[in-house]
C-alpha cells in the first residue's frame, strides 16, 4: 500500500519502480469483496408512530464502491447538464440533483428492480439508479431519438418501465397519489413489492398528499413516502411553506422515520426499514434531510433566498460523495489516486454519452403524431395547418 | 342553390301509403326490453368476468350499490378488492387509480357526476392523456372514467354542468357519449377494453330509460367501435348531429319534421373524440343542411367544433348556415321554467309560404328553446 503511494507520488523512481508497483497497484479498488464491513450513520434516526433501525449498517467494500462510483456519475451528470444548458442546447426546464444523490443510490441498494419508484420533476438520477444510460439521458435532455422517451418527454419526463420506473412528473404533488396508485396495483397482483413515491418539502404540503395517504392507511397500501426535504421549494424556505415542517410527522396516523439524506447508509437502512414496514403494516414516510447545490432549476441562480455561506458549508460537512470518498479511505480500499482515476474515467464517459447524444438526430416529423393513443383507430389528426399537415394515427 | 321542391298535397297523400314503421328505432330483431342502467350494470359485469384485472372504485360504488345503482349488485358477486368504496375525495383516488393503470391492471373510476371530476382533471389530463405521448410509447394508461354527465332535474348550477367538449379538446383522451342501452353496453365494453383513457360521459336521465336490445347486443362479446357515430334515423332533407340525451329529442324532431314534410337525418355522435367527421361531412353533403344539438354550453362547445369540420370539408355543400342548438349561456337555475329555458326543448310549429318560380321554399321553424330562437330553415 505504501510502496504505491510511494511509485504514484514519485515520478524520478516511476521507472524503476513500475514494473512492482503495477504488480501491486494491480491490486485495482476492490469492486467485489463482499467481506462485511459495519459502518454507523451519521447521526440517528427520529421517529414518529415507529420504532427506529439501527445505527448500524452492513455493507461491504463492493457496495462502497458501487456508491461511489454511482454517485460520482450522477454528479459529473448533473454538472455536465448544467454546462449543456448554459450552451442552449439543453432547452426548457432543467431541475439538477447534485447533492442529493445519497437519496437515489441509497434507496436503490435496499429495494429490487420490482418495487416501484416515481419522483417529480427532479428525476435525472433516479433514473440512472433505476438502470438508465448516460445516453439515454443526454439525448433526452437535448430531444433526440435515442432519449429514454425519444425526445418527446424532456427533463421532466423520464421512464423506465421494465425497472418499474414510473417518471418524471412535472405537476408538484401528482405523482403522490399515482405512486400511491402503483402500491395499490402491487398488492392488487400479489406481487410482495412496495412503491417509493418521492416529493419535496415544498410537494409535502398538497392536498393530494393526504388523500393518497387516507386511502393508502385504509387500505394497507405497500406505499412509501418519501420527502426530499431540500429546505426549499424553489425559491420558498420550508418554514415560511410549511406550518410544521416537521415532514416525517405530518402523516399523523402513518409512522414516519427522519433519516439524514445526504448519508447513503442512512437512506439504505431507512429504506430497508421502511419495505419491510409496508409489505406488513401499510403506509409510512421518510423524511430525507438532503440538499440541492443547484437553484430549484438553471433559471433560479439559487442564491437570492439562500447564502452562499449555507451551500458551501453543506458542501464542507455533508457532501455524499465525500463521505463515502473518506470511507473507503479511512477502510483501507482505495488510494486517493485510486478514487480520483475512478472519477477521470466517469468523467470521460460523461463526455463520451454527451458526445454520442450530440450526434443523435431530433425525432423524425412523423413522430408528432405517434403515441397520442396506445390504439390509434386510424383516426385522423391534425397539424397546425389542417389543410397540409394531417396524420393517420397508428 | 339546389331547393327542395316540396308539394303538401302530394306529402300527405304520400304519407297515407307510406309505411306506418317507428323510425325512431330501427333493430332488426329487437326483442328484450334493457334500461340504460342494466346495460352499463351487464357490462360492468362481464368485463369484470371476462378480466381479473378490471376493477371499479368510486364513492358508493360498493355497499351502498352505487349513487345510481349502476354497480348494484358488484360488490357481492366480486368482492371487496375489485369494488372499491373510496372516500370523498377525487383527487387522491382518481390520482391513486391513474397509477395503478399505469402498472397494467384496470381500473374503472366512477365519478358521481361528471362536476366532481373537476377536482381529478389534473389527473384525467396531465397524468393520463399526456402520458403515452410523453413516455413516447413506454407507458399506457388503461383507464376508464365514467360517470352521469350535463343536466339532470332540479340540480342547480353547480351539479348541472356538461365536460364534453372540455375533456374531447385534449389529445390522448377518448370521450364516449352513449344514448341508448344498446350504446351503453357497447361502448363502455369498448372503453374498458381500450388501452387509453376513456371519459364515459353517461346521463343520469336516460338512466331509467328503456330500448329494445337484439341478441347481438346481450352477447357478452358485444362491443362498439369507438370513433364511428349511428345513424339512427335516415333522412334527406336536414342532418341533426347530437349526442346522449339530445339524440332521443332530435328523434322526437324528426318524427314533428316529418308530419311536416321534412325528412331530417339523426346522427348519434356516440364518440365526441375522436369525432366521426366522416359520417357527418357524408350526411351533410347528402342533405346539404345542419344542425347541431347539444345540453352543454355554447361557447366552444361539440357543435362549434361539428360546424368547422362541415366548414373545411363540406362548404360548398352547404345550403344554409350552420345551426347550433345548445343550452343557454348561463349557469344553470334552479326555478323550473329558468331550468326549461336554460336547456333544448322540442316545441314546433310551422308555416308555409314563400313561392318562387323554379322551386318553393317551405319554411318550417323548429322551436327549441334555448337563449334565442333556433331555426332550421329549408
Amino acid at each position: 500500500m505504501a510502496l504505491s503511494r510511494l511509485a504514484s507520488s514519485s515520478s524520478r523512481s516511476a521507472d524503476l519502480l513500475k514494473p512492482l508497483c503495477s504488480a501491486i497497484s494491480l491490486r485495482r479498488p476492490i469492486s467485489t469483496d463482499t467481506t462485511p464491513i459495519t459502518v454507523e450513520t451519521s447521526v440517528p434516526f427520529t421517529s414518529h408512530q415507529c420504532d427506529t433501525p439501527s445505527r448500524s449498517v452492513q455493507t461491504n467494500a463492493k457496495e462502497l464502491f458501487t456508491f461511489f462510483r454511482d454517485m460520482a456519475l450522477m454528479r459529473r451528470m448533473e454538472i455536465a447538464a448544467d454546462s449543456l444548458y448554459k450552451a442552449k442546447l439543453i432547452r426548457g426546464f432543467c431541475h439538477l440533483y447534485d447533492g442529493q444523490e445519497a437519496v437515489a443510490v441509497g434507496m436503490e441498494a435496499a429495494i429490487t428492480k420490482k418495487d416501484c419508484i416515481i419522483t417529480a420533476y427532479r428525476d435525472h438520477c433516479t433514473f440512472v439508479s433505476r438502470g438508465g444510460t448516460l445516453l439515454e439521458v443526454f439525448a433526452e435532455l437535448m430531444g433526440r431519438q435515442a432519449g429514454c422517451s425519444r425526445g418527446k418527454g424532456g427533463s421532466m419526463h423520464f421512464y423506465k418501465k421494465d425497472s418499474n420506473f414510473y417518471g418524471g412528473h412535472g405537476i408538484v404533488g401528482a405523482q403522490v397519489p399515482l405512486g400511491c396508485g402503483l402500491a395499490f396495483a402491487q398488492k392488487y397482483s400479489k406481487d410482495e413489492a412496495v412503491t417509493f413515491a418521492l416529493y419535496g418539502d415544498g410537494a409535502a404540503n398538497q392536498g393530494q398528499l393526504f388523500e393518497a395517504l387516507n386511502i393508502s392507511a385504509l387500505w394497507d397500501l405497500p406505499a412509501i413516502l418519501v420527502c426530499e426535504n431540500n429546505h426549499y421549494g424553489m425559491g420558498t424556505a420550508e418554514w415560511r411553506a410549511a406550518k410544521s415542517p416537521a415532514y416525517y410527522k405530518r402523516g399523523d396516523y402513518a409512522p414516519g422515520l427522519k433519516v439524514d439524506g445526504m448519508d447513503a447508509f442512512a437512506v439504505k437502512q431507512a429504506c430497508t426499514f421502511a419495505k419491510e414496514h409496508a409489505l406488513k403494516n401499510g403506509p409510512i414516510i421518510l423524511e430525507m434531510d438532503t440538499y440541492r447545490y443547484h437553484g430549484h432549476s438553471m433559471s433560479d441562480p439559487g442564491s437570492t433566498y439562500r447564502t452562499r455561506d449555507e451551500i458551501t458549508g453543506v458542501r464542507q460537512e455533508r457532501d455524499p460523495v465525500e463521505r463515502i470518498r473518506k470511507l473507503i479511505l479511512s477502510h483501507d480500499l482505495a488510494t486517493e489516486k485510486e478514487l480520483k482515476d475512478i472519477e477521470k474515467e466517469i468523467r470521460k464517459e460523461v463526455d463520451d454519452a454527451i458526445a454520442q447524444a450530440k450526434e443523435n438526430p431530433l425525432p423524425e416529423s412523423s413522430e408528432l403524431f405517434t403515441n397520442v393513443y396506445a390504439k390509434g383507430l386510424g383516426v385522423e389528426s391534425f397539424g397546425a395547418d389542417r389543410k397540409e399537415v394531417r396524420a393517420i394515427l397508428p | 342553390m339546389l331547393g327542395i321542391v316540396r308539394q303538401k298535397m302530394l306529402e300527405q297523400s304520400l304519407k297515407k301509403i307510406r309505411p306506418a314503421v317507428s323510425v325512431l328505432r330501427s333493430y332488426s330483431s329487437a326483442a328484450k326490453q334493457m334500461t340504460v342502467r342494466e346495460a352499463l350494470n351487464s357490462a360492468l359485469d362481464e368485463e369484470m368476468s371476462a378480466d381479473s384485472k378490471v376493477f371499479l372504485m368510486g364513492e358508493e360504488v360498493g355497499e351502498y350499490q352505487g349513487a345510481y345503482k349502476i354497480t348494484k349488485g358488484l360488490l357481492d358477486k366480486y368482492g371487496p378488492e375489485r369494488v372499491l368504496d373510496t372516500p370523498i375525495t377525487e383527487a387522491g383516488f382518481t390520482g391513486i387509480a391513474v397509477g395503478a393503470a399505469y402498472y397494467g391492471v384496470k381500473p374503472v373510476v366512477e365519478f358521481m357526476t361528471f362536476n366532481f371530476s373537476m377536482q381529478a382533471i389534473d389527473h384525467i389530463i396531465n397524468s393520463a392523456a399526456k402520458t403515452n405521448y410523453m413516455s413516447s410509447g413506454r407507458i399506457s394508461v388503461p383507464i376508464v372514467f365514467r360517470g352521469p354527465n350535463g343536466a339532470a332535474a332540479g340540480v342547480g348550477a353547480q351539479h348541472s354542468q356538461c365536460y364534453a367538449a372540455w375533456y374531447a379538446s385534449c389529445p390522448g383522451l377518448k370521450v364516449l357519449a352513449p344514448y341508448s342501452s344498446e350504446d351503453a353496453r357497447g361502448l363502455l365494453k369498448a372503453g374498458i377494453r381500450d388501452p387509453d383513457p376513456v371519459v364515459f360521459l353517461e346521463n343520469e336521465l336516460l338512466y331509467g330509460e328503456s330500448f329494445p336490445v337484439s341478441d347481438e347486443v346481450l352477447d357478452s362479446s358485444f362491443c362498439l367501435p369507438i370513433g364511428k357515430a349511428k345513424i339512427e334515423r335516415k333522412g334527406k332533407d336536414v342532418t341533426i348531429a347530437a349526442y346522449s340525451k339530445m339524440v332521443g329529442y332530435a328523434l322526437k324532431a324528426a318524427e314533428t319534421l316529418e308530419k311536416d314534410g321534412i325528412d331530417a337525418e339523426v346522427i348519434n355522435l356516440r364518440s365526441i373524440r375522436p369525432l366521426d367527421r366522416s359520417t357527418i361531412n357524408a350526411s351533410v353533403r347528402k342533405t346539404n343542411r345542419l344542425v347541431t344539438v347539444e345540453e352543454a354550453f355554447p361557447q366552444h362547445g361539440v357543435g362549434a367544433e361539428i360546424c368547422a369540420s362541415i366548414v373545411e370539408e363540406s362548404f360548398a355543400y352547404l345550403d344554409a348556415p350552420v345551426e347550433r342548438i345548445a343550452g343557454a349561456d348561463v349557469p344553470m337555475p334552479y326555478a323550473a321554467n329558468l331550468e326549461r329555458m336554460a336547456v333544448p326543448q322540442v316545441i314546433y310549429h310551422f308555416s308555409l309560404f314563400s313561392y318562387n318560380y323554379q322551386y318553393i321554399y317551405t319554411h318550417i321553424c323548429i322551436y327549441m328553446h334555448a337563449n334565442t330562437h333556433n331555426f332550421i330553415h329549408l
